[in-house]
């Protein structure tokens, strides 16, 4: 039944093992990760097209916002101090919008790793996206595994040298476009490519490439899996994230072991023998050089290869996928107890089977359900209760605003007459892309009348002011009360300001300053 | 030490400083730290040889690059006048009328009058032009002078009773003290200040003050009190008393008047700021 005869055994070691006890500093050791090929593989090239084709793609698209407004769809105008995602504008004021974006981001990120671990670092994280790509030219032009490996040791040929200029050539073209992909958010894209091209970008456009360059080459290409390892935070604070029933890659020993290499000779001498056909699969195909069945470690990105490659395995051999699988620690722990007669003997894999042969229906199972539980519910209910307020205040949001700023030098000033006059700086914010009439009113201050320097109308209680299209309009308020209306040293009134074409409105409520005693 | 001690727990050697039992390990540093570090050494040097560094006797070297923070500055200054070079023209050769009719060009004289302002006029008519008790209040309606734009870059070129200036204006109220007794001072001083509905200490002193005001005063604030700006006679009939309202201050305005001297702006600061400080002062809001 064990046909471990077929099985091809590598000659893998894990570099970073977590059984050796690593010097403080050594030389990086070379990994020379095998092709896999599985249900896991498929979905990450999946998500690498997804991530990629967004990362791409996305500052070509156009969104017609009309002729007062840039029509790329997403756009950072930082010139303008602008923020354009589709129909939505955003003015600097605004920026809590990107900073709950950001707080959605973290809940969401502790959400998705409470429940499948750390499937940002294995799926999705840029490091591992690009690192997949470069691998994936890697093996196009210098073979799978084993030519690599080859390659690396055999002397400086022309072949190698060959294969080698076409790698690092294909990376850097790679790193350029990633680094130049990144300035079109910033400004349009079509005609900033021209400009590029022809050498008349801003300098900041060919540092930033430059420098993106620089660090997509070394970080994807050279650096890898120790950017993982030694650079990042993330795989320090997924320890506190993780819990019992979290679900990351496990090696299930309590089936796997004892492993053996001569699994059919141990069988017929009547000693246990797990699943584990010791064929390092696991190990060649990881980018990141760990054996996965030393168990859950920091280097460990669950990016569920080993699970590919072990299934494969399994497949040859007879065996019931999953030795490598998605588990949470109590399944696990569950059925180590099963395995161990509740830790009393070492792993005997013939106990979680029944006389047939066939894994006993004791064994703890993931199941759907068990990602629900009051930790996932308290943070889907964080998520949600944040997106919801983002979607209200973005619903909601005023795109006509007035602010008032009052003289404060002097405070009011007497005239002739010994009427009361104070200075007002207003500022209307017209927040749309569209130019527009705003009419702006005082209510209360008995008696008290406006003129606004630059427009030629006598004074009066309200005046009509031309705002230019997604601008801030700066006008000066002269406010004058006659002396038989002056009520107190400080009064207070409206500013309201209207848009009679949107019906939208907003006001200030301001003060009005007099001396202190009136004669 | 004579022969190193290797930590049991890491199997690294130790420097071989103790304290109290508690060794030290002598790990050695990250390859890149220490090239980093050497790297920074070689930057300092080369950096201490390419900009101004090593102090000397009387000043410090200069550099390879030339560089010099003096220098920036002034390039910044240069090219920030380069910039604003247009509108100072335009400045220059129009007409203060023509000037305020421009919507850029007026903003841009209102905002460089406003510098010129806090450097050079603050000292008196305050931070906010609001003036104090001499001081004449600018963002107000009251003009001695005149309010127009006109009157106002005329009163700020040649100044106000500033004997260097031949174009200055001057009014000069005597000093009635010598003129006129003190019963007649008080009883004028009443009138005047019942004209604009002050509190008045004695009503029978104000009708015997009307005709002293007729007899004396009437010929340059006017018959009905409301001043001359051609003769910058103020207007005793508002609200706005430039040497203090009520009659004490009146009279001791009427006894042995004040007069505020202002410098003919023109020649210290030239045409170009005149004008710009006149269309600040006239936006403060009294302009006419």
């Amino acid at each position: 039944m064990l046909n471990d005869a077929e099985v091809e055994r590598l000659d893998a070691e894990a570099v970073n093992s977590a059984k050796v006890r690593q010097p403080l500093y050594a030389a990086r050791k070379k990994i020379f990760p095998k092709r896999a090929s599985g249900n896991f593989r498929r979905f990450k090239w999946l998500v690498m097209a997804i991530t990629l084709g967004i990362y791409y793609l996305t500052p070509w698209l156009r969104w017609d916002r009309g002729p007062y407004a840039p029509d790329q769809a997403v756009l950072i105008d930082l010139a303008n101090r602008r923020f354009y995602f589709f129909p939505i504008e955003i003015w600097p004021q605004e920026f809590y919008f990107v900073a709950g974006l950001l707080v959605m981001a973290g809940i969401g990120l502790f959400l998705i790793t409470s429940t499948v671990g750390r499937a940002w670092c294995g799926y999705t994280c840029p490091q591992t996206v690009w690192v997949d790509l470069f691998l994936v030219v890697e093996r196009a032009v210098e073979g799978d595994r084993n030519a690599r490996m080859k390659l690396d040791a055999g002397p400086w040929t022309a072949n190698k040298i060959g294969k080698r200029i076409v790698k690092h050539a294909i990376w850097l073209a790679i790193a350029v476009a990633t680094g130049g992909a990144w300035i079109f958010y910033f400004a349009d894209a079509p005609s900033l490519l021209r400009d590029f091209a022809t050498g008349n970008a801003a300098p900041v456009a060919y540092i930033t490439v430059a420098v993106l360059t620089a660090t997509t080459y070394t970080f994807g290409g050279l650096m890898r899996e120790q950017v993982c390892i030694y650079m990042c935070p993330w795989p320090r604070i997924q320890a506190a994230m993780l819990d019992e029933h979290s679900l990351t890659v496990t090696y299930n020993d309590w089936r796997g072991e004892p492993r053996s290499r001569h699994a059919k000779k141990a069988a017929a001498a009547g000693q246990a023998v797990g699943d584990c056909v010791d064929c390092n699969a696991c190990v060649a195909v990881c980018p990141m050089g760990i054996d996965i069945r030393d168990g859950q470690q920091l280097e460990c990105i669950t990016c569920a290869l080993c699970i590919d490659a072990c299934d494969a395995v399994m497949d040859k051999v007879g065996r019931e996928r999953g030795l490598i699988s998605y588990a949470t620690l109590n399944d696990y722990n569950a059925n180590m107890a099963i395995a161990t007669s509740g830790g009393t003997s070492t792993v005997d894999p013939r106990k979680v089977r029944g006389a047939d042969g066939k894994m006993s229906h004791g064994l703890a199972h993931f199941h759907i359900r068990k990602i629900f539980r009051p930790r996932t519910f308290v943070y889907m209910g964080a998520w949600s209760l944040a997106g919801l307020a983002l979607l209200y205040a973005l619903l909601t949001r005023d795109r006509l605003e007035v602010n008032v700023l009052h003289d404060r030098n002097p405070q009011f000033v007497t005239l002739s007459d010994g009427s009361i006059r104070n200075g007002y700086t207003v500022k209307l914010l017209n927040m749309i892309p569209e130019p527009r009439t705003i009419i702006v009113t005082m209510q209360g201050l008995r008696g008290g009348e406006m003129t606004v320097t630059g427009i030629d109308q006598p004074a009066d209680r309200s005046v009509a002011i031309q705002a230019e299209p997604d601008r801030l309009k700066t006008i000066k308020v002269f406010v004058r009360q006659p002396a038989e209306f002056i009520d107190g040293e400080a009064q207070t009134f409206k500013f309201v300001v209207e848009d009679k074409a949107s019906f939208e409105r907003d006001e200030y409520v301001a003060t009005f300053n007099a001396p202190g005693k009136t004669k | 030490m004579t022969e190193k001690h290797i930590d049991e727990a890491t199997g690294v050697a130790t420097t071989g400083h103790e304290w109290d039992g508690i060794r030290e390990l002598n790990n050695p540093l990250p390859r890149w730290w220490v090239w980093t570090f050497y790297i920074t050494i070689v930057w300092a040097l080369a950096y201490t040889v390419a900009y101004p560094a090593w102090p000397m006797l009387s000043s410090a070297t200069t550099g390879l690059l030339g560089y010099s923070s003096r220098a920036d500055v002034k390039a910044e200054l240069v090219a920030a006048e380069a910039a604003k070079g247009q509108y100072v023209e335009a400045v220059a050769a129009k007409s203060v009328d023509e000037i305020i009719k421009d919507d850029t060009l007026r903003q841009f004289a209102i905002a460089a009058g406003a510098a010129a302002f806090k450097v050079n006029c603050v000292q008196c008519h305050g931070s906010g032009a609001q003036g104090s008790v001499g001081y004449p209040n600018l963002n107000d309606d009251d003009w001695v002078w005149g309010g127009s734009i006109d009157q106002i870059y005329q009163t700020v070129t040649h100044g106000i009773r500033f004997a260097e200036d031949g174009d200055t204006r001057i009014s000069d109220m005597p000093a009635f003290g010598e003129i006129i007794d003190a019963t007649q001072i008080a009883q004028v001083s009443a009138y005047v200040a019942s004209l604009s509905g002050g509190a008045v200490a004695d009503q029978a002193m104000v009708e015997p003050g009307k005709t002293v005001f007729t007899d004396n005063c009437a010929a340059c604030h006017g018959d009905d009190g409301k001043g001359n700006r051609e003769l910058g006679a103020p207007n005793l009939t508002d609200a706005i008393w430039l040497r203090g309202e009520g009659e004490s201050a009146i009279a001791a305005q009427v006894k042995a008047p004040k007069h505020g001297v202002m410098p003919a702006w023109g020649g210290r600061l030239g045409d170009t700021k005149v004008k710009e400080l006149a269309i600040y002062v006239h936006s403060l809001g009294g302009g006419e």
